[in-house]
């Protein structure tokens, strides 16, 4: 057991480490001098240039350049942002809170939706309704899907705010907006998974025992249905992330997507390297902690 | 660290998929298609402005309307397909034959090389799309270009992954041995049995991933960091029209309908061939 979770624990060092390397690299591949890259469109004045010399070793070897920027990417050092003259930790640090609040509700409806579609829709044809309902989900945009709802509850009905970030309301749309193809996604495993328990023995028995259908599909089909469903918390974890860059424009929410589209538009790297990093983290940790979960799941898998 | 999407069982798939939904997605294909060999077929200069007839509701003239400029949103519609669906093919085919290339190689290399590169993959493969294209597009700037290589590499892990474990398969078939002991040349083992063994699910991901390429382009044209203004690119478009959004919802609603419908259809189509391709080979 404890080999198998230090080799999952590993296994999420090692792509968190190759995750920051192509991030480094990619610095690197950048067209023209690493120093203008990093001032990007700050000012360029000769005492900034010796600044990032300094910051990122620009004048020792290229292996110590390296090592020392996984050093300081792994204390959490994410370093400075020229073009706006304050370190990025700072920078991302104010505008993450939105960001997340923006993922976990989406979160929450996603998986609370795709719940309830996939267990109450099980009839023939409420299901067929259902399955186009989420192939429709899954492909349309989230933008167009937020520019339908924004346009509907905000400018017709006036229920919801049209732009901010003013507390529950205004979280509301942004919410179900990430959260709809993130449902439509989750329910048709979670329905795959359901009808493959429903016809595995242990189905039978528990009919046999006398449980009603509902009673099964509960208490015995829905456990087994979740354990694909777990494995999609990763793949989950970047759609929040690259969703949300893209929601928070649609509604005009401040958040890290707002961050990001700044320093890309003005070529400020670092911010950008961290964004990116960072997401990668998130996606390496709770991909691990999703295969933590397996193990504590299903039993067969601690011996390999 | 695999993504591994548990498969239904395909004939049962096959049989309950509705028969008038895979109609529907090759009609929508065709006119998507006929937009994009020929626009002009449809409808006239989706750029001429007339500044008399700004955001009319959509009407017998203006099928979809008119936006803040008085541009015909239908004319730019089917314009928008070349631009839209070009970008998503040319980073399909991108991110297929790099895919592909760097399948094989991990899947024929020494078990080191292999680790490196499918480590690699997962590393590429823990970005978010979106956030990776944007790395790719800080460097390279914006642009039609830009945007193609950036969903091209953000995508490849995906075809890379398949192609590798489909090379472990074949690499220990019966028939490359056989080549192996008949003195085949290593260029000749790779090109002439390897190689076409392994490319078998791959045109059905493409399809399917060529849905999920014109949506990530979509959106990050939306993002403004696609065509620029005036080009009539579908995600572009909607960009323009959420400023109108509160006096005219068809500048921006129609072309993200266009998007969808394309989309769907894609994925439709595709995950048919891949219920027929599974079915076969079981």
């Amino acid at each position: 057991m404890i080999k198998a979770v230090a080799r999952r624990v590993a296994a999420g060092v090692v792509v968190l480490w190759a995750a920051a390397t192509a991030a480094y690299l990619a610095l690197l591949a950048a067209p023209g001098d690493i120093v203008d890259a990093i001032i990007g469109d700050g000012a360029d004045t000769p005492q900034i240039r010796a600044q990032i010399i300094a910051e990122w070793n620009l004048d020792r070897p290229a292996i110590v350049q390296y090592l020392d920027y996984l050093l300081r990417a792994a204390r959490g050092d994410l370093g400075r942002s020229y073009l706006l003259q304050r370190p990025v930790g700072e920078v991302i640090g104010e505008q993450i809170l939105p960001t997340v609040q923006l993922a976990l509700a989406a979160a929450v409806i996603g998986v609370v939706l795709a719940l309830v579609l996939a267990v109450t829709t099980r009839h023939r044809w409420v299901r067929r309704v259902s399955s186009t309902a989420e192939l429709m989900l899954v492909s349309t945009p989230p933008f167009l899907s937020g520019i339908v709802l924004l346009s509907v509850f905000s400018f017709r009905l006036g229920w919801f705010p049209v732009a901010g970030d003013q507390g529950w309301a205004a979280l509301a749309l942004p919410a179900v907006t990430l959260g709809l193809p993130i449902a439509g996604v989750l329910s048709q495993v979670l329905r795959d998974g359901l009808d493959r328990a429903l016809d595995e023995p242990f189905a039978v028995t528990a009919r046999s025992r006398g449980l009603t259908e509902r009673a099964v599909l509960i208490r015995h089909a829905l456990r087994h249905a979740l354990i694909p469903a777990v494995t999609l918390l990763g793949w989950l974890t970047g759609v929040l992330i690259g969703g949300a860059v893209i929601i928070e424009q649609v509604f005009g929410r401040p958040g890290l997507g707002q961050v990001t589209l700044q320093a890309v538009g003005n070529g400020d790297m670092p911010v950008v390297l961290a964004v990116v990093v960072l997401a990668a983290a998130a996606f390496v940790v709770i991909n691990t902690l999703a295969d933590l979960a397996y193990l504590l799941i299903d039993p067969r898998l601690r011996r390999s | 660290m695999t993504i591994a999407l548990p498969r239904p069982e395909s004939r049962r798939l096959t049989l309950r998929r509705p028969r008038p939904g895979i109609a529907a997605a090759l009609i929508v294909l065709a006119l998507v298609g006929t937009a994009v060999a020929w626009p002009a077929l449809f409808a006239g200069d989706p750029l001429a402005a007339d500044p008399l007839h700004v955001l009319q509701a959509p009407s017998a003239a203006h099928w979809f309307g008119t936006d803040q400029l008085g541009r015909d949103v239908f004319g730019r519609v089917v314009h928008g397909a070349r631009h839209s669906l070009s970008i998503g093919v040319a980073a399909t085919v991108i991110a297929v034959g790099a895919g592909i290339l760097l399948g094989l190689l991990a899947g024929l290399t020494h078990r080191y090389a292999d680790e490196a590169l499918s480590r690699g993959f997962d590393a590429l493969a823990a970005f978010p799309l979106v956030l990776l294209a944007l790395l790719f597009i800080a460097i390279a700037g914006t642009g039609t270009t830009s945007l193609i290589v950036a969903i091209g590499i953000a995508t490849l892990p995906h075809y890379a992954r398949v192609v590798r474990a489909q090379t472990l398969v074949v690499r220990q078939a019966p028939y490359v041995t056989h080549a192996v002991a008949f003195g085949a040349s290593r260029t000749r083992l790779v090109l002439r049995h390897v190689l076409p063994n392994v490319l078998g699910p791959i045109p059905v991901l493409a399809m399917i991933g060529l849905g999920e390429a014109v949506l990530i382009a979509a959106g990050l044209s939306f993002l403004g960091l696609g065509p620029q203004p005036p080009s009539p690119e579908w995600g572009a478009m909607l960009s323009e029209g959420r400023g109108y959004l509160h006096i005219a919802w068809w500048a921006s609603v129609l072309p993200g309908a266009a998007v969808t419908a394309t989309v769907i259809s894609l994925t439709v189509i595709g995950r048919h061939l891949q219920g027929r391709f599974e079915g076969r080979h079981q």
